[in-house]
């Protein structure tokens, strides 16, 4: 259930992130999820992929900073409160989030967010135990 | 006004006489009490009463910094420790400084020399002085504070640092001279501008400025904006400190004070002796100093000496302003770095990569340093605090080893200019 997610190092730089997405769309890497987050020096691009490991490959290749983690995609009603009901879960069995993002396209009427947790198995476990969706790997990739 | 005419006047055959004396005396001591030196001597089959003449001191091995660094700290001293009143240090190639002892003697050779600047400069007993150099192990603030005594000037040590208290204490205190850095000075007359203090609001009439370079267009704007007669004075530690010259109020080079330093222009890579009015390394050796002798070292700054008598009657070798360098020292707010310094700091650190560059600006008035290093290691990435701790470490390590901070920032990896020959580690950005 676990999806990878590439994480890239970008000084703050014009080009640096039309440069990452230049050499995805060369190797027909496909974006689904993307987040970056900057201060004044740097920014870490995350992203979710539909081939982590030939993303990872490219980018080093390239010279880039890349390191390839571990995290959850939920999906939960698009309506108000749908998210809270997911967080709530994992806030009661005080599982600390890191960071969240949302997916940049998302099919029907749920909405898909990406999760990255201290203890993805165990959270895993208790969204899934509350009918929480929990989207494989495999369907993340496919998006 | 001269405040020693017996020696800032001599004729040139006086001088030589005295200067000459001097020599042989420090050869002897330096050679007699130092086994650094005995053994560059003996090496080379010299002794001390080989010096017969001025010209003989070309047979002299250079003295370097490296040399200090690897005697480091005592062992250049040629009395015991007993005899030394006052260490000071500076920055060396490497993590350790550079140390320096003077005897009772050395402290009132020093204070007569500062006082020769002082005097040349315009300054008298009439004068208050707000010296804004940073006291400890730099020579700057002392050097200046002995010196200013001698004279007669009253002393308020301020200090450097926490600038709107220095406004304060210059209008309270009714200050007409100001002794520091350039780069602060020029700094502290933006916090006068913002606290609304004008020309007239203070008494300031005469600079004293030195531990750094500054080009002419920073002293004109210095004067300008303070309404200041704006002095250059130089001076290394291995050497005294400040007081091995100063300029006059005629701002026509720097009288150096010859009788206690004598200077040699030597062509920095072949080490062949230049003439006046030649542009070169400057050499200097120290005639009277007894803690620590210094023979023929090579200061690495590049100038030109000129024997001619100056307007103010002074007949002693003015130095022009230091043209630059024939190492890769930087001087950032009156602090001497060596990238070689920032090197052993990044060199072996996790995470980032051996390449590394250095920029100096100018922030306003002041030097500001950055430098830049490739962050390698992806495991860094899961967290901005990971990175955040990853700067603050380096960053820490290397105010440790420089005493200044320096901004750091990380960049992608290979962004940094490779270079086949001499790496470009170091982009100046301070004069443009």
């Amino acid at each position: 259930m676990l999806v990878k997610q590439i994480s890239v190092f970008l000084e703050n730089k014009s080009g640096r992130l039309a440069e990452v997405t230049k050499i995805l769309g060369e190797n027909e890497i496909n974006i689904s999820a993307l987040s970056i987050a900057d201060t004044t020096d740097f920014g870490i691009l995350r992203l979710i992929v539909n081939n982590p490991e030939k993303a990872e490959a490219a980018l080093k290749d390239n010279g880039f900073t890349v390191s390839c983690t571990s995290v959850i995609a939920i999906g939960v009603s698009d309506q108000p409160g749908g998210l809270s009901v997911a967080l709530d879960i994992l806030d009661k069995e005080s599982i600390g989030i890191e960071y969240m993002y949302a997916f940049v396209g998302r099919p029907g009427d749920e909405a898909y967010v990406i999760l990255r947790v201290e203890e993805p198995d165990r959270a895993i476990e208790v969204l899934t135990k509350k009918d929480i969706k929990v989207l494989s790997s495999s369907a993340v990739y496919e998006l | 006004m001269i405040w020693n005419k017996e020696a800032e006047c001599l004729t040139r055959k006086e001088m030589e006489a005295v200067q000459l004396e001097r020599l042989k005396d420090v050869v002897k001591r330096a050679y007699e009490n130092v086994p650094f030196y005995k053994k560059r001597f003996d090496e080379i089959g010299l002794k001390p009463e080989h010096i017969v003449t001025l010209k003989d001191i070309e047979k002299i091995p250079f003295t370097t910094k490296n040399d200090l660094r690897d005697n480091y700290p005592y062992s250049l001293f040629a009395v015991p420790m007993k005899e030394i009143v006052r260490i000071h240090a500076s920055s060396g190639t490497t993590g350790k400084p550079i140390v320096v002892g003077y005897t009772r003697r050395d402290m009132e050779n020093w204070s007569e020399s500062v006082a020769r600047l002082i005097v040349a400069a315009g300054g008298s007993d009439e004068d208050i002085a707000q010296v804004v150099f940073g006291y400890g192990l730099f020579t700057g603030g002392f050097g200046l504070h002995y010196g200013l005594e001698k004279v007669g000037i009253t002393v308020v040590p301020a200090s450097s640092g926490n600038s709107e208290r220095q406004m304060m204490l210059m209008q309270d205190f009714g200050a007409t001279i100001i002794v520091g850095t350039p780069s602060y000075v020029l700094y502290l007359s933006e916090i006068a501008e913002e606290m609304g203090v004008k020309k007239g609001m203070h008494k300031l009439r005469l600079g004293l400025f030195g531990g750094e370079g500054h080009t002419p267009e920073m002293r004109a704007e210095i004067e300008k904006r303070w309404g200041i007669l704006a002095t250059e004075n130089y001076g290394l530690s291995e050497i005294v400190g400040p007081g091995v010259s100063g300029e006059c109020i005629h701002q026509c080079g720097m009288h150096i004070n010859e009788d206690h330093y004598y200077p040699e222009i030597i062509e920095s890579d072949s080490g062949n002796t230049l003439g006046y009015g030649q542009k070169g390394e400057l050499v200097l050796t120290t005639l009277t100093k007894e803690g620590i002798p210094m023979l023929r070292y090579r200061t690495k700054d590049i100038t030109i000496l000129n024997p001619e008598q100056c307007k103010c009657g002074r007949t002693n070798v003015r130095m022009n302003k230091v043209l630059g360098r024939t190492d890769d020292m930087l001087i950032i707010r009156g602090v001497n770095v060596f990238p070689s310094q920032i090197e052993s700091v990044l060199v072996g650190m996790e995470h980032i990569g051996p390449h590394y560059q250095i920029i100096v600006k100018k922030k306003g008035y002041m030097d500001d340093i950055e430098i830049n290093v490739e962050l390698i290691d992806g495991k860094m990435l899961e967290r901005y605090s990971e990175l955040e701790k990853l700067e603050n470490e380096i960053r820490h390590k290397l105010k440790t080893v420089l005493q200044i901070d320096a901004k750091v920032k990380l960049v992608n990896p290979k962004t940094i200019e490779r270079s086949v020959g001499k790496a470009k580690r170091v982009i100046d950005l301070r004069n443009q």
